[in-house]
This record gives C-alpha cells, sequence and structure tokens, in this order.
C-alpha cells in the first residue's frame, strides 16, 4: 500500500505485469475511488463551467461526457478532467445538473478554482464535493460487457463511449459510464461509499469464470502509458500548455472564450517549445521520470513517465523535447543513472486496441 | 540449496560459503522475500568480474517496474564469478532463488565480516517484523 494524494492504494494485489495482462486480455476491476467527484448545480452551471473548461459545454446533450482542461490565465493547465451533462430527470430531482471528475491530486485545488470563480462571475451555481460520500470502481477489459450487463439495469452494450446514465447494479443504485484510463473497452461506476464494498465483490465475484482481478495502482500506470494518455504530475502541470502536450482534440477555441484561452492561441504559434512524444527503447533497464534525452550528445528534453511495457515487452517512455527531434523514427539516447541508453521516437499510443 | 543452510544479510542478500584455494569463497543470491517483495522484475545488472566488493556497498542492481534497487556485496573481496545467464532469465530468481538464481561469487578477504551475516532464523523473524 503507498499513499496517493492522502488515499492508502495498492500499487499492486499480486503482480503489475499480470494484473496488465488481466486488463487486455480479460478483465479487470479498479477501485478509483480517490478520483475527485463534483456535482454542480444551479442556473448558471453551464456557464460556469463553460468559463473554465477548454471544451464547449453548452452543446452537450443529456448523457454525454467529455475531457478536457482547466487552465490558469497564462494556458497552463490546472487540471484534467470529465465533464459529465446528467440527465434532464437528475437535473428536475435534484438540481445537479453536471458532474466535474478531476485527479485526487488536484481536487482541493479544483474546487477552490471552481468556488473563486463562481463568486466572481456572480455565477448561479454551487459546487459539492461529494468524493468521501461516493466511490468509484472502474471495470475495463474485453470481457466487461459479459460481466456487467447482467449485473445491470441498462443495455451497458449499447451505450455510446463517453456518455453514462443512472442505473441500477443488484439492487444499488449507481451512476455508469462508458469511460476508462486503459485504452480498453470499459465502464466505470459511481456509487455510494456505503454500497461500494458490495458492488466491489458482487462484480469481482461475477467475473470470476471470466477472469476478473483486482487491478491496482501500478497497472493503472502501465495500461495509461501504452494508451498514451497523460497523467497529471507527470505529463501535465500548471508550466505546460495543451497545444504542447498534443492535447489540440481537447480544445474547442473557436468562437467562445474561457479561461487561458488567448494564451492557448499564442501557444499555437509558439512552434520552438518542448512537445510530447514516445519513445521506444532498447535494451531492459526503464527509463524514469526526470532523465535527459539526448540527440547526439545535445541534451533536448527529459523523460515524464517510464515503464516497462507489458504487451510490447520493451521499456516505453513519454518525453518533452524540442519539436525538431520529435519525427518518430528519430534515433535518441537517454541518460539512464549515468549510462547511455538508445531509443526511438515512436508515434503515440503506443497500443490501440483492435 | 536449503535456506536453512545459508546465511543472510539485513538487506536480503544470502550467503553460502564455501572453501576454495586455502580461503573462503561466497556464493551471493537475492533471498525469496526479496524477490516477491519487488516482482516483476525485468533488468539485473551484475558486477564485474574481477572487481572488488566492499561489505555494505551497493555492488550490483536489479530493477522491477517499481524501482530500481541496489544489492549490497554481504563481504568484502574480489568477484571471481557471475552467473552471466541470469539476465536473460530472470525468472530464475524467483523459481530457484537459492541454487540456480545465484548471482555472483566472491573471494572473501576478511572472514570476520561473515560473522555479522544472520542465520535463517534470525533473516525470517526480521522479514515477518518487516511484513
Amino acid at each position: 500500500m503507498v499513499d496517493f494524494a492522502g488515499w492508502s492504494m495498492p500499487i499492486q494485489y499480486t503482480s503489475i505485469v499480470e494484473e496488465h495482462h488481466c486488463v487486455r486480455k480479460a478483465l479487470g476491476v479498479f477501485d478509483i475511488s480517490h478520483m475527485g467527484r463534483l456535482n454542480i448545480s444551479g442556473a448558471d452551471a453551464v456557464r460556469l463551467i463553460d468559463h473554465v473548461f477548454t471544451r464547449r459545454v453548452v452543446d452537450m446533450k443529456p448523457n454525454q461526457i467529455r475531457y478536457g482542461l482547466v487552465c490558469n490565465e497564462a494556458g497552463g493547465i490546472l487540471d484534467d478532467v470529465l465533464v459529465y451533462r446528467l440527465s434532464a430527470d437528475t437535473e428536475a430531482t435534484s438540481g445537479i445538473s453536471h458532474r466535474m471528475v478531476v485527479n485526487a491530486s488536484n481536487r482541493e485545488k479544483i474546487v477552490a478554482w471552481l468556488n473563486e470563480k463562481q463568486k466572481r462571475g456572480g455565477f448561479d451555481a454551487k459546487i459539492a464535493d461529494v468524493t468521501l460520500e461516493t466511490a468509484m470502481i472502474a471495470v475495463q477489459g474485453p470481457n466487461a460487457i459479459q460481466v456487467l450487463n447482467p449485473l445491470v439495469d441498462v443495455d451497458a452494450g449499447s451505450m455510446r463511449y463517453y456518455t453514462g446514465q443512472v442505473a441500477n447494479i443488484a439492487g444499488h443504485d449507481c451512476y455508469i459510464s462508458r469511460t476508462g484510463y486503459t485504452g480498453e473497452d470499459g465502464w466505470e461506476l459511481i456509487v455510494t461509499a456505503p454500497a461500494s464494498t458490495a458492488v466491489w465483490e458482487i462484480v469481482l465475484g461475477a467475473g470470476h469464470s471470466a477472469g476478473a482481478k483486482p487491478v491496482g495502482l501500478g497497472a493503472r500506470d502501465t495500461l495509461r502509458l501504452e494508451a498514451a494518455m497523460p497523467l497529471y504530475g507527470h505529463e501535465l502541470s500548471e508550466t505546460i500548455s495543451p497545444v504542447q502536450a498534443g492535447l489540440g482534440f481537447a480544445l474547442n477555441l473557436k468562437d467562445r472564450d474561457f479561461i487561458g484561452r488567448d494564451a492557448i492561441v499564442q501557444f499555437q504559434q509558439d512552434t520552438a517549445l518542448p512537445v510530447r512524444i514516445g519513445l521506444a527503447l532498447d535494451g531492459k533497464r526503464i527509463a524514469r521520470e526526470g532523465a535527459t534525452v539526448f540527440c547526439q550528445g545535445k541534451p533536448i528534453g527529459a523523460v515524464t513517465s517510464g515503464t516497462y511495457s507489458p504487451t510490447l515487452d520493451r521499456p516505453i517512455a513519454m518525453a518533452y523535447v524540442s519539436p525538431d527531434s520529435s519525427q518518430p523514427g528519430t534515433q535518441l539516447t537517454i541518460d539512464i543513472r549515468g549510462k547511455d541508453s538508445p531509443a526511438t521516437v515512436v508515434p503515440l499510443p503506443f497500443y490501440s486496441r483492435s | 540449496m536449503n535456506p536453512d543452510q545459508l546465511l543472510f544479510t539485513k538487506t536480503h542478500e544470502w550467503v553460502a560459503v564455501s572453501e576454495q584455494d586455502g580461503g573462503k569463497v561466497v556464493t551471493v543470491g537475492l533471498s525469496a522475500f526479496a524477490i516477491e517483495a519487488l516482482t516483476d522484475l525485468v533488468y539485473l545488472e551484475l558486477p564485474k568480474v574481477g572487481s572488488q566488493a566492499t561489505a555494505e556497498e551497493p555492488f550490483c542492481e536489479v530493477e522491477s517496474v517499481k524501482a530500481v534497487s541496489d544489492l549490497y556485496a554481504p563481504v568484502s573481496g574480489k568477484v571471481i564469478a557471475v552467473n552471466d545467464g541470469l539476465p536473460n532469465a530472470l525468472e530464475t530468481l524467483s523459481d530457484d532463488p537459492y541454487g540456480a538464481g545465484w548471482i555472483a561469487k566472491i573471494a572473501v578477504s576478511d572472514d570476520s565480516e561473515l560473522d555479522r551475516l544472520l542465520d535463517h532464523a534470525a533473516y525470517q523473524a526480521m522479514c515477518q517484523e518487516e511484513a
């Protein structure tokens, strides 16, 4: 067990590599209750979120979910988040129209940021941090649907990617979404804290014959790295712009304004800034965060995340390097604890499900 | 090898003592407890044959998906042999930690350093406390 942003979490239940393969080939169940869950209500909820989020919010349909960023005025990334537009029913009964799921390490910062922007803008909106009253369980892998569908009262298989809805799982109220952080097909469940252990055991028990295993933080990291999903504190920070991070798809810059927009537009003109790349390493050593990357003896950047890829059976890394050395095929070297290790720039992601 | 016949360091190396050319030679490996705790090994860097090891100083390293760990020399002396095939067969470390998973042999330069090592029972007691 390790401390992760104040949460005591397992790095692994058995083995990172075994758990990783289990998600790619069968089914992994993750306790991701550490993720921050914020419910947003009020007549101006859309306007408030639209003001702080890099994606357009006004045109989100009920049940739709969007990935995007919350940035500061300078265009630096405060967090990468999911915004959920809840159903009309939920809004009518609870007043809650939207939810934001944020990183554990940034939860308090984002809550404070939203509250401050709400006050300053005079928005009629209320942010409720329900992280501690709720729990979140990710069910990921090719066998997820055959295990989940008999347990829930909705047709999970017909849900579109990045949508969610209210449901019931084996007698427990939940919110189910077709989302994840593994590169596999999968669903995430939000349940009440008191129901969390029961739901965890129900899913694992029902999934037993389909090869379901609990998966810890270690494999969550190797899975997201293969899928080239950025991790806050590594590929994303307040001094990195979304443009450098290669997250252009998470920006809606046209015909709207939000905090950081003008700075991001400026960043788009700056072609000299380091950019995020993927590296496949020769040898067996892992290049870890902070390792310096060289091109023909000249330092050009640094590794932000590195691991052993169980799927590719070789070390992989993500790094920020100067753009003139960022083309796939470029040969670079990485200083791994004083020794040069050859590496090749490869397209991201390292893995995508067929 | 039966671990009851081995000595152990507090840093989880095991030691088998033998006689060679009138001096003592130790075979060194990594304990089953340590290998189990590391899990998911990806890399082992052996010491160089002929290099000088110093007791309780790092003399080679092992890397798992989680982290890099130093191995510490249990005694001082010259490294006289290494298990060349091991880095390409890391599963041997967990399959046979006290036999085919040996890492290096050191010609002991000061026999008294052996007195600092733990017997298996004392080592197991220490591991139990760590766990």
